[in-house]
């Protein structure tokens, strides 16, 4: 067994962090948290999270960034905005969530293990090329992305069932005027850049 | 009345058939014109914003746009699509900087967005904008008998609370109610059902479904009504699992609030997409038959 430091020294701190997911959130209000727990005890993720909501949000405020961008918390989020109706400091936490998201796909910190930024990820590039989404192949995908081949076996039986209801579809969804779509995302990620 | 644009969503053509198939004849029975928005994309949904938020605006901001072309406003039956395109539409319209220059590349690439459409649920377009008054004259075949527990979720009801209650909403209720249904106290009716995160995780999936199908059995309800596609799916194909890993019978249909509407507005039973529950439907059809409906 390896016994490792269990606290950050403040010099380890990033003290960027707050301010970019500040601004990246739109979302002024997270100074004003007052580490009551309304969130946590609101959220139906809570005891499946490593870090609850009022942990992040304390850690997002002291500058916790490589804990927090690895952490599966924001991936566990349902965006059931619980939490962000009951804030008393009107914290939209569940856009907090979303930024924090975006941060760890694109410092590549994210569980790349875990379904739920794969299934991001994969729909994000499907609907990017075809303008649809297409349930079906978007799972597919997702198990492909995560070399998960036992995955697909537990969702046979709903996959049958999908098909003896008539609800299964083979098809690839796209939308007609997929040029125009394609010329948005590329001046839009450009313009972001 | 002017005409709507309904956007689908994937769901709607895909999984969630029966949704598409007994809104449009509720529409038609209360005289809501309605056309589907053309060549529509898709909303994006939670994970688009979970990569790229720019691209995520401007997929909604294109929506926005064709509805806006045609002067019409967008109804959007599922829950995801219909809080992805209201809050794109509020920050496109707020001025912020990042979202005039996703207003000026939408309008570079031939779909300019002025932000004149309002996003608009069914279940706020019947009570709200149509009136249950008006709705319930039209009532037929009323629902008498039958024990309903309406399940809103979340996105619906949050983070946007301007016309239903976030923790206690009463407005699908209320149109069971004028369609002669008993709608049953339901405690947990805005809880979370997990959302897609129940799709890929086995014990999330589980665990709040449970409790959801649990509290629903125990107020005495027959079937539970959903306005959300994945709502629907979660509730429905996690009950065997639940059955098998609690050893607790939660088996109730799951169905969706505009099929029973149909119902009662009088659309033939065949037209309703009832054959694509998963769960039998014969202690409902008896009760609907023991309280008078045809």
């Amino acid at each position: 067994m390896e016994i490792h430091r269990k606290v950050n020294f403040e010099s380890e701190m990033d003290t960027n962090f707050l301010g970019e997911i500040k601004e990246k959130s739109h979302s002024e209000e997270i100074s004003r948290c007052i580490q009551c727990g309304t969130c946590s005890s609101s959220c139906p993720m809570a005891e499946y999270m490593d870090y609850s909501p009022r942990k992040i949000i304390a850690m997002v405020k002291h500058g916790f960034k490589d804990e927090v961008l690895k952490s599966f918390t924001p991936w566990l989020c349902a965006s059931c905005y619980s939490c962000q109706v009951r804030c008393p400091s009107q914290i939209k936490i569940t856009d907090v969530m979303y930024t924090l998201r975006r941060e760890a796909v694109e410092s590549g910190a994210y569980p790349s293990k875990m379904p739920v930024p794969a299934l991001a990820q994969e729909m994000h590039k499907l609907i990017a090329k075809n303008g649809r989404n297409s349930e079906l192949w978007l799972v597919v995908r997702m198990y492909l992305r995560l070399r998960d081949f036992i995955g697909p076996l537990k969702m046979a039986g709903t996959g049958i069932d999908l098909m003896k209801t008539g609800r299964m579809s083979l098809k690839m969804e796209k939308i007609k005027n997929t040029k125009q779509l394609h010329t948005l995302l590329k001046a839009v990620s450009e313009e972001a850049k | 009345m002017k005409e709507y644009a309904y956007y689908p969503g994937c769901s709607l053509k895909a999984g969630s058939k029966h949704y598409e198939e007994s809104l449009l004849p509720v529409f038609k029975a209360i005289g809501v014109p309605m056309k589907e928005l053309d060549d529509w994309n898709c909303c994006g949904a939670t994970a688009y914003f979970s990569v790229d938020e720019a691209m995520a605006e401007a997929i909604c901001g294109r929506n926005l746009s064709l509805a806006e072309q045609d002067g019409r406003d967008i109804i959007a039956p599922c829950a995801g699509c219909y809080l992805t395109m209201k809050k794109s539409n509020a920050f496109l319209g707020s001025g912020h900087a990042k979202a005039k220059k996703i207003m000026t590349e939408l309008k570079n690439a031939g779909c300019e967005y002025k932000g004149t459409v309002d996003v608009i649920h069914p279940v706020k377009l019947f009570t709200d904008d149509i009136g249950l008054d008006t709705i319930k004259a039209k009532v037929t075949n009323p629902l008498k008998g039958l024990k309903v527990a309406s399940y809103y979720g979340c996105q619906l009801v949050r983070p946007y609370t301007d016309f239903d209650d976030p923790d206690y909403p009463t407005s699908m209720d209320a149109i069971m109610e004028a369609m002669g249904a008993e709608a049953v106290n339901y405690p947990v009716k805005a809880r979370c059902c997990g959302g897609s995160l129940a799709g890929v995780l086995d014990d999330v999936a589980t665990g709040l479904n449970r409790l959801l199908l649990r509290e629903a059995k125990r107020n005495g309800a027959d079937v539970i009504v959903t306005l959300c596609p994945l709502c629907q799916f979660n509730l429905e194909m996690n009950q065997d699992k639940i059955v098998k890993k609690y050893n607790e019978d939660v088996k109730l249909p799951i169905l969706y609030f505009t099929q029973l509407m149909g119902l009662a507005l009088g659309v033939a039973r065949e037209d309703l997409g009832f054959s694509r529950s998963v769960i039998p439907l014969d202690v409902m059809w008896a009760k609907l038959a023991n309280g008078g409906a045809k």
